[in-house]
């Protein structure tokens, strides 16, 4: 067990509590959520070799296939001779991928009983993150249920250092943990699922992840429940130069339904963190999932120094019958956003949906956008994506709509629109379509503009100050996404749109 | 490198006797040639697929695997032919191009082309020369992209219009590109260079037709200057064979208040490729690019259009359409830059697809890169079968299944066809274009399989 290491001096003091249900006057005018945790960890030395990965797989007591699969998806990527994809509209220094730590974990410590007992660094941590008192009991492990509406999952560090409600959810045979556990609880799923959406050489991200993901959430919700809560996992970077390789993996059996929830934060550094996630969701017969993201990595300084680098594979398939996914985003964190939340659509009837918010600010360079491959009959799909571009930021939509020589009567519908705060952004759209079935019926449309001069004169004249008038035009401009969010998050998902817009007008 | 090398041999040898045989080498196109073969040397035809966004989804493979000769022989043609084929009006200034070289005999007589030159390039004066000189090669990025250079290589012939401050009231300027049947699979060069003149007026048909049935390959260029106020209606018909390649490189710069209207028909192929670059480079000026591609059998084609909006009150407006039949694909890629600092752009930009058969692909990316704050850009696609309630209407009012598709898929077509307001031209596309648009079977989504 290595201690942890000197932090670096550039710590934001004083954080004031941010939540789900914050209001606008908690929310100062800068990136809240900076702070690090001392909490003692282990780390295990920076580099990326066969040695590293299995020591991660024997510190989580891993399988033997999950070794070799681990192992595998490790050649593979290195095959890759670091050679990142340079498609995207996005540009960084390089990577060196030796100059990372692969795995950091808080210190276990065994079964607290009450909050006195909990590590009171950590307990600060939940605090700070501004989850509630009685889900904070939930994380810190003390054992009293209370009534609450949201079973949590906190991953520090890419591992899960607790999940909240077990037993609201064991009772409906739900399971609701980290991959980690669900290795051990439920391994015949996870190695039926694990890579069936993402293999491990869809991408040279997603091979990175597979080989040396440390931890994420997995969930199972068996035949015909309906998760009766929301399934929430909140992710922090703590450690310094640590990678997070979290992968999530969420199963929703015949008839079942779960609405699942990712909040994001990371410790403000100067230098540049590597977030490169996996998602993966499966859809059988009848089967809906509905993933909702608030992302606010920490996107770097006003300079463009630091942030977050963040490049994640996110991929459902919806395998059965009328089964349905759907993803909405609110991004507006990360130096550099490199996503796209995609949807197989392999069961006849089956409904994919795509809500975006993406807002850049400063040096922010975001890269989303979506796939839909239509491969089932009377397969349908959405696609709403919003892009708000400030300062010297530089948003693309990059998105396909793919529908297979099998998909008779597929429907997509696609808009996108942009807006531009400011002469040093830019917003860029680059769909890519493919109709290879003629009783398809594909649309397309988007828009580029800045805020219209009417609607500002209007709300100016009605005696709001520029700034105002343009967060109430923008919030307009988004409102079609946030009503796809749980209530809560949508409240927050508008105040993070205003602190992110705080000084690009005027 | 080294099996790409030889892929292009032929290319290489058969400039070393292309340039033996220019009896009186002007030491600037010498250069031009010199600089073209250079680049090709390097940059080859675009066949990579990784990382060749450019050509992601058009593979160029089946014209680099091809050995294409280089027609030293001038072949004669037949004028009734030629007339035949192509639009024609004898009230035009028709000049014909066999295989890239100048035919006289088949061109409208010099004498009857007054006053702006319109005439070919090799038979220019020294003053003509020095004009040319300013503008050929200029604009088209030959260091860029493999089909322009080969081209700048080989230039021997080509049109040039040359129109002075004002001009108006000319008759209609028609660019003849024939391919000829020859022997064995034959390349050739058009190249055409229009300087319009500060609020001059013309009409530019560029038609490409062919008499040969096998394979063989085009390979065109044009560079359009507008200058200050200038109109330009222009046309551009691709009726080439079924086997025939077809690669034509278009570069239009515009100066203040210049418009460009562009109308493109595409039609045959195996594989085709109309590449269009506009650069709006002064205030004021605009560009309507429109475009009908027609594909069946296991035909390719591919409209790329770019236009850089590169100055502040620019506008652009495309809008393309496809019909497509059998498992023949098409590609239609549209990339508008509103440039730093090009404030109040307007640009549009529109591909809609009408897929008739099962087999038949269409890839569609309609792009937007904005980098100003003050536009207003918007773009959309469409793809999908003729719309069944139509069908139904039409069948309620005592027409078959068959005539009332024939109908819709017709007025699909002439939506753009209707646009040319040259007369000769228009009645030879409702001929030819509307009498060969495919048969086509329509498929209720309401009846099983």
């Amino acid at each position: 067990m290595v201690p942890r290491q000197a932090l670096e001096a550039n710590l934001v003091t004083a954080p004031k509590v941010i939540s789900r249900t914050s209001t606008s006057d908690d929310l100062a005018r800068e990136y809240k959520w900076g702070f690090v945790t001392e909490i003692e960890s282990e780390i295990i030395p920076k580099g990326l070799n066969e040695e590293v990965v299995r020591i991660i797989s024997r510190k989580k007591e891993e399988p033997e296939w999950l070794l070799e699969w681990r192992l595998k998806a490790l050649r593979h990527f290195l095959s890759l001779n670091y050679e990142e994809p340079k498609w995207a509209k996005v540009s960084h220094p390089p990577i060196d991928f030796q100059d990372i730590h692969y795995y950091a974990a808080p210190v276990k410590q065994a079964g607290p009983k009450s909050l006195e007992e909990v590590d009171p660094q950590l307990l600060e941590t939940f605090n700070k993150l501004g989850i509630p008192i009685q889900e904070q009991k939930r994380l810190a492990g003390v054992t009293e249920e209370g009534p609450s509406k949201v079973a949590v999952d906190a991953v520090f560090d890419s591992i899960s250092v607790a999940t909240t409600y077990q037993k609201t959810l064991e009772e409906k045979g739900i399971i609701f943990c980290s991959v980690s556990e669900a290795v051990k609880k439920a391994p015949d799923i996870v190695r039926k699922y694990l890579g069936s959406v993402v293999p491990y050489t869809d991408n040279f991200y997603a091979a990175l992840n597979s080989a040396v993901f440390s931890d994420g959430s997995f969930v199972y919700i068996p035949k015909g429940v309906r998760c009766p809560i929301e399934l929430m996992t909140y992710f922090r970077i703590n450690s310094a130069n640590t990678g997070q390789f979290e992968r999530t993996l969420i199963i929703a059996d015949e008839g079942a339904y779960v609405s699942y929830l990712e909040g994001c934060t990371a410790p403000i550094r100067k230098t540049s963190q590597l977030h490169a996630a996996v998602v993966e969701l499966v859809t059988l017969d009848n089967a809906e999932i509905k993933y909702s993201t608030l992302q606010n990595w920490y996107p770097g300084d006003k300079q463009g120094n630091g942030g977050v680098y963040n490049f994640v594979t996110k991929r459902g398939k919806a395998l059965g019958k009328n089964s349905k996914i759907s993803w909405t985003q609110v991004e507006t964190g990360s130096a550099i956003t490199w996503k796209y939340p995609s949807v197989i659509l392999q069961g006849d009837n089956s409904t994919g949906e795509f809500y975006s918010v993406a807002l850049v600010n400063n040096y922010q360079q975001a890269d989303t956008g979506t796939k839909m491959i239509h491969i089932g009959k009377n397969t349908k799909s959405t696609i709403v994506a919003k892009g708000i571009s400030a300062g010297h930021g530089q948003s693309t939509y990059r998105g396909q709509v793919q529908i297979m020589p099998t998909a008779d009567n597929a429907t997509n519908f696609t808009q996108c629109d942009s807006l531009l705060i400011g002469d040093k952004c830019g917003a860029h759209t680059v769909p890519y379509i493919e109709v290879r079935n003629p009783t398809a019926r594909m649309e397309h449309e988007a828009s580029t503009s800045k805020v219209s001069d009417d609607q500002l004169f209007y709300c100016l004249q009605r005696g709001l100050d520029p700034e105002e008038a343009h967060y109430v035009i923008i919030n307009g401009f988004c409102r079609g996404i946030f009503k796809e969010l749980p209530f809560e998050f949508a409240m927050e998902a508008s105040q993070l749109l205003r602190v992110s817009l705080e000084g690009t007008v005027g | 490198m080294t099996q790409t090398a030889t892929r292009y041999d032929r290319y290489q040898a058969d400039f070393v006797h292309f340039q033996k045989s220019l009896s009186n080498g002007d030491a600037w196109l010498n250069e031009m040639r010199q600089a073209g073969v250079e680049s090709f040397s390097k940059l080859c035809f675009p066949t990579a697929i990784r990382g060749n966004e450019d050509w992601r989804f058009t593979n160029v493979g089946p014209i680099a695997n091809r050995q294409f000769a280089y027609p030293f022989e001038q072949a004669s043609v037949d004028a009734a032919q030629v007339k035949a084929l192509s639009p024609w009006d004898d009230g035009w200034v028709n000049l014909v191009f066999v295989d890239g070289r100048f035919d006289q005999g088949l061109s409208t007589p010099a004498m009857n082309r007054k006053g702006p030159y319109i005439g070919n390039l090799a038979a220019l004066s020294a003053a003509g020369q020095a004009a040319a000189r300013q503008h050929l090669g200029r604009h088209v990025d030959a260091a860029k992209n493999g089909f322009a250079a080969v081209n700048t290589a080989f230039v021997r012939d080509g049109a040039f219009v040359a129109l002075p401050d004002g001009a108006a009231d000319l008759p209609p300027v028609h660019l003849v590109f024939v391919a000829s049947r020859r022997p064995q699979p034959s390349v050739a060069y058009p190249r055409i260079l229009v300087v319009a003149g500060r609020n001059s007026k013309a009409t530019l048909l560029e038609s490409y037709v062919t008499l040969a049935d096998g394979a063989y390959f085009t390979d065109g260029v044009a560079e359009v200057i507008l200058q200050e106020g200038a109109q330009m209606q222009h046309y551009r018909l691709m009726r080439e064979a079924a086997e025939a390649f077809h690669i034509g490189t278009t570069q239009v710069r515009q100066e203040k208040d210049s418009t460009f209207t562009s109308i493109s028909f595409a039609r045959g192929a195996a594989i085709a490729r109309n590449q269009l670059h506009v650069a709006l480079d002064a205030p004021g000026a605009s560009c309507f690019i429109n475009g009908l591609y027609l594909t069946d059998g296991t035909q390719h084609i591919d409209n790329n259009i770019n236009i850089d909006h590169l100055k502040p009150h620019t506008t652009s407006d495309l809008y393309f359409k496809g019909i497509l039949a059998d498992r023949s694909r098409a590609v239609f890629s549209g990339r508008v830059i509103v440039h730093k600092d090009a404030q109040k752009a307007y640009a549009l930009q529109s591909d809609k697809n009408l897929l008739l058969s099962d087999g038949a692909r269409i890839n569609t990316k309609p792009s937007l890169e904005i980098y100003a704050d003050d536009v207003q850009c918007k773009h959309g696609a469409t793809a999908g079968a003729v719309a069944e309630e139509a069908i139904f209407y039409m069948q309620a009012r005592g027409l078959d299944v068959e005539t009332a598709t024939m109908y819709l898929v017709q007025g699909f077509a002439r939506e753009v066809i209707d646009q040319i307001k040259l007369d000769g031209f228009r009645q030879y596309l409702e001929l030819y274009f509307i009498e060969s648009l495919p048969k086509y079977q329509f498929r209720s989504k309401n009846q099983g399989p």
